[in-house]
């Protein structure tokens, strides 16, 4: 089995340690994490983690379990960049002089659909969303012009496929919940999400 | 900050009274029948020991001489009750102390509630005197932990403590208390144990249809065997399970923390797998045509080489813990649940079988084994004493109705393989972590948490050294622990191993003792100490008859060696039963 980008989707309650908790799955088996991203989610009180990182399905999956026995982990998914529409912020620093003398790096950040954030007589600073290749890039062309900083975001994703929280969030509440919040039926599946 | 959504608040009562955090503590220990407390006091836990001066008459506690001792005493308390194991301990090298107990009992699934003091809250993050970040040092090594700074949490926080130690796949809870919390007066309206967490299932839903492919399978089988551990005897599913293999005919084989699930001489009952397991069980694991683990989970001293391990085998995996399944084999039905409801539910559907050449197959095997490993181990020709002849005197001392406690070692793989048990939760060691110094406190802890028992703390040279200023407990509290020193005068089970693969290249495994009889006489505790074949019987006898504590000390074989072996590296089916075969 070889190794693919992953995107783990956490839902859990919002308590302290629980970031923790959940990174040291990763490190006590000496797997990075690519990139990790924690946000509020659609439904109030719960909160959303985004892991990517690089690693067979099987790994992947045995992570998720692991994940999903944590006491206040609602739920893990896990998905491919194909089952997922999903975006990486990035910030680019570049000296202003450069931009106002070379037509070409206005071009480019034209091309790259930047947006000007900050503009001072010694700096501007842009910014990119998009996937990883093209803000990649960008650093790339910008490299010659004297690109001063650079910084990106945590990926933040939205599974195509998902029907989003709510629903699901309310058979927890209940003793006895339907049989696809908790169980087995997709034990080996990966059809629209994966759940345990 | 948002905290414990999903716990229940107690009900509004117009009798609310006001009282002090260590007091709502004390109030959760008792409306959970919490009778035994292992602890030890200190700075940053001090009100809680106060108000406990007011609580000695409902809850007893025991001053351990160790925190360590404290928290290996409640996992005895709990693998002998099948309670939770309670343990108090102050902040800072208190709480650290207390991180081996809760390694140990997470990897063998025992069931505590830990309650560390902490510093002021106010002093948080300020390398205060005796702070340590206690909550991230154990977060690894508990099922949950959790850091309480305002008092009125506490109900709530404990009865969620309770709640997972004791759920689902047990494990050990740690709660963090600072110390204004413990001492801050709040409106206390009662206690309300929780039951549900909205994040947390312990037990999935039991699934029919897997059930129906499983009991397919075990109709079909040919060869089916049996591999259970301790979640027999976790899930309370003794009955259950012997009625399956009863029914099923199913030969069956326990690990070493599934052992005395059921009698040792149970005719279904072929013995131990693992490393210095059983010859017939792991050979013939590798024959089997189904496999049924049931409350196992394949560890590696188990497997051995997991791409030999059972290849031909279908697998039918019974696990309360859905992280278990596919973990380390895969398995053909996953049949996910508390086995004390998914057993019956297979019971029903299987037909009523007996294999009778399967198993003469495992009874061959052990003809073998006697002949080559356990005759000699337990009636040797030679002058040395063996610890096998040890335990089978003891075995027909008790009968097999005794708690054995045993350490981590030679003597802990040869009282595991020799012991007769009749009882379940009788056999109280450190499968997972192996945590040598682990069987004195534990005994301590299990002759509270069945009295009506007697405790054999069954324990090497080394891994007594490790512990013994508990001796200090037993002198102050009088728990009834008999204490079993098997001393062959190394650090047995490397030894063996530096033989047997290094080359018998002794590498600091040669430690001397002290002398044992008089340690235990300057804490007032009667012993002997022995190292001829014909004192073995009344020795035991006198320690057995002894009116309390007694400490005895058996001088054996200094280069003996535990066989059957699975060597590492190699696949179940690659078992040894001599040195020459290594």
């Amino acid at each position: 089995m070889s190794k693919a980008e992953y995107t783990i989707t956490v839902y859990t309650e919002n308590q302290i340690g629980l970031l923790n908790r959940i990174a040291i799955i990763f490190s006590r088996r000496k797997i990075n994490i690519d990139s990790l991203n924690t946000s509020p989610s659609e439904v109030d009180s719960v909160h959303r983690f985004t892991i990517v990182i690089n690693e067979t399905e099987e790994v992947v999956r045995k992570l998720c379990r692991q994940i999903e026995k944590q006491v206040e982990v609602l739920k893990a998914y896990y998905n491919t960049a194909e089952e997922i529409v999903w975006q990486e912020l990035a910030l680019y620093k570049v000296p202003t002089e450069v931009i106002q003398a070379e037509v070409k790096v206005e071009r480019l950040l034209r091309q790259y659909g930047a947006n000007a954030v900050v503009i001072r007589k010694d700096y501007t600073v842009f910014e990119v969303a998009g996937h990883r290749e093209e803000t990649d890039r960008l650093i790339k062309v910008l490299e010659p012009y004297g690109l001063i900083e650079f910084v990106r975001s945590g990926r933040v994703a939205i599974i195509k496929d998902s029907e989003g929280f709510h629903e699901k969030l309310k058979e927890f509440e209940y003793r006895e919940p339907g049989e696809d919040t908790i169980e087995n039926e997709f034990l080996d599946q990966n059809e629209k999400v994966f759940t345990m | 900050m948002e905290t414990l959504a999903s716990t229940k608040e107690a009900p509004t009562n117009s009798t609310a009274q006001s009282v002090s955090g260590s007091v709502a503590v004390l109030e959760a220990l008792l409306a959970e029948k919490v009778d035994t407390i292992f602890g030890y006091p200190g700075g940053a836990i001090m009100p809680i020991y106060d108000a406990l001066y007011d609580y000695n008459e409902k809850l007893r506690h025991i001053l351990v001489r160790h925190e360590q001792g404290a928290i290996h005493a409640a996992q005895g308390y709990a693998r002998a009750s099948g309670d939770v194991g309670v343990v108090f301990a102050t902040s800072g090298p208190g709480a650290t102390n207390l991180v081996t107990g809760l390694a140990d009992a997470q990897i063998d699934s025992t069931p505590l509630v830990c309650i560390t003091g902490q510093v002021f809250a106010h002093l948080l993050g300020t390398d205060a005197f005796q702070e340590t970040d206690v909550i991230n040092i154990t977060t690894p090594v508990t099922k949950w932990n959790y850091q309480v700074t305002d008092a009125t949490e506490i109900p709530s926080v404990l009865a969620k403590a309770f709640y997972i130690a004791r759920s689902g796949r047990p494990g050990p809870v740690l709660i963090d208390i600072t110390k204004n919390a413990q001492m801050q007066l709040f409106d206390y309206t009662g206690y309300t144990p929780c039951n549900h967490i909205r994040s947390y299932r312990p037990k999935p839903i039991v699934r029919k249809e897997y059930i129906e492919e499983a009991a397919k399978l075990i109709n079909a089988a040919e060869r089916p065997f049996v591999v259970f551990g301790q979640g027999v005897i976790l899930g309370k599913a003794e009955k259950e399970f012997r009625q399956f293999i009863e029914k099923a005919g199913i030969p069956s084989a326990w690990t070493i923390m599934g052992m005395s699930a059921i009698p040792t001489d149970h005719p279904l009952g072929v013995g131990m797998l693992g490393m210095h397991g059983n010859y017939g069980p792991n050979l013939l694991t590798n024959e089997c045509d189904v496999l049924i683990a049931i409350g196992m989970r394949f560890d590696d001293r188990v497997t051995g080489r997991l791409d030999k391990y059972a290849k031909q085998a279908k697998v039918i995996h019974l696990d309360i813990d859905p992280a278990e399944i596919d973990k380390n084999v895969k398995a053909t039905v996953p049949v996910w649940g508390d086995c004390k409801e998914t057993l019956p539910a297979l019971t029903e559907l299987i037909e009523q079988k007996v294999y009778p050449q399967w198993l003469q197959r495992f009874r061959d095997c052990r003809e073998k084994e006697e002949e080559k490993v356990i005759r000699e181990e337990l009636n040797p020709s030679g002058d040395v004493l063996t610890m096998g002849e040890v335990i089978r005197v003891l075995n027909e001392l008790t009968g097999g109705d005794a708690i054995i406690v045993t350490d981590v070692g030679q003597h802990q793989m040869v009282a595991c393989r020799y012991a007769q048990y009749n009882k379940s939760k009788s056999n109280i060691t450190s499968g997972g972590l192996g945590t040598m110094g682990y069987a004195l406190p534990a005994a301590i802890g299990a002759a509270y948490g069945d009295p009506s028992r007697t405790t054999v703390a069954i324990i090497g040279d080394g891994g007594f050294q490790m512990t013994l200023q508990e001796l200090g407990t037993i002198m102050q509290f009088k728990p009834h622990v008999k204490i079993l020193i098997l001393n062959n005068s190394f650090l047995g089970m490397v030894r063996q191993w530096q033989q047997l693969f290094h080359e018998n290249r002794y590498s600091f495994v040669n430690i001397t003792s002290p002398d044992f009889v008089q340690v235990a006489k300057g804490f007032g505790i009667s012993g002997k100490s022995i190292s001829k074949r014909e004192e073995v019987r009344t020795a035991l006898k006198e320690m057995l008859d002894h009116p309390g504590s007694f400490l005895l000390e058996v001088m054996t074989g200094k280069e003996n060696n535990v066989f059957p072996m699975v060597p590492q590296g190699r696949g179940v089916a690659e078992i040894v039963l001599t040195r020459e075969e290594v």
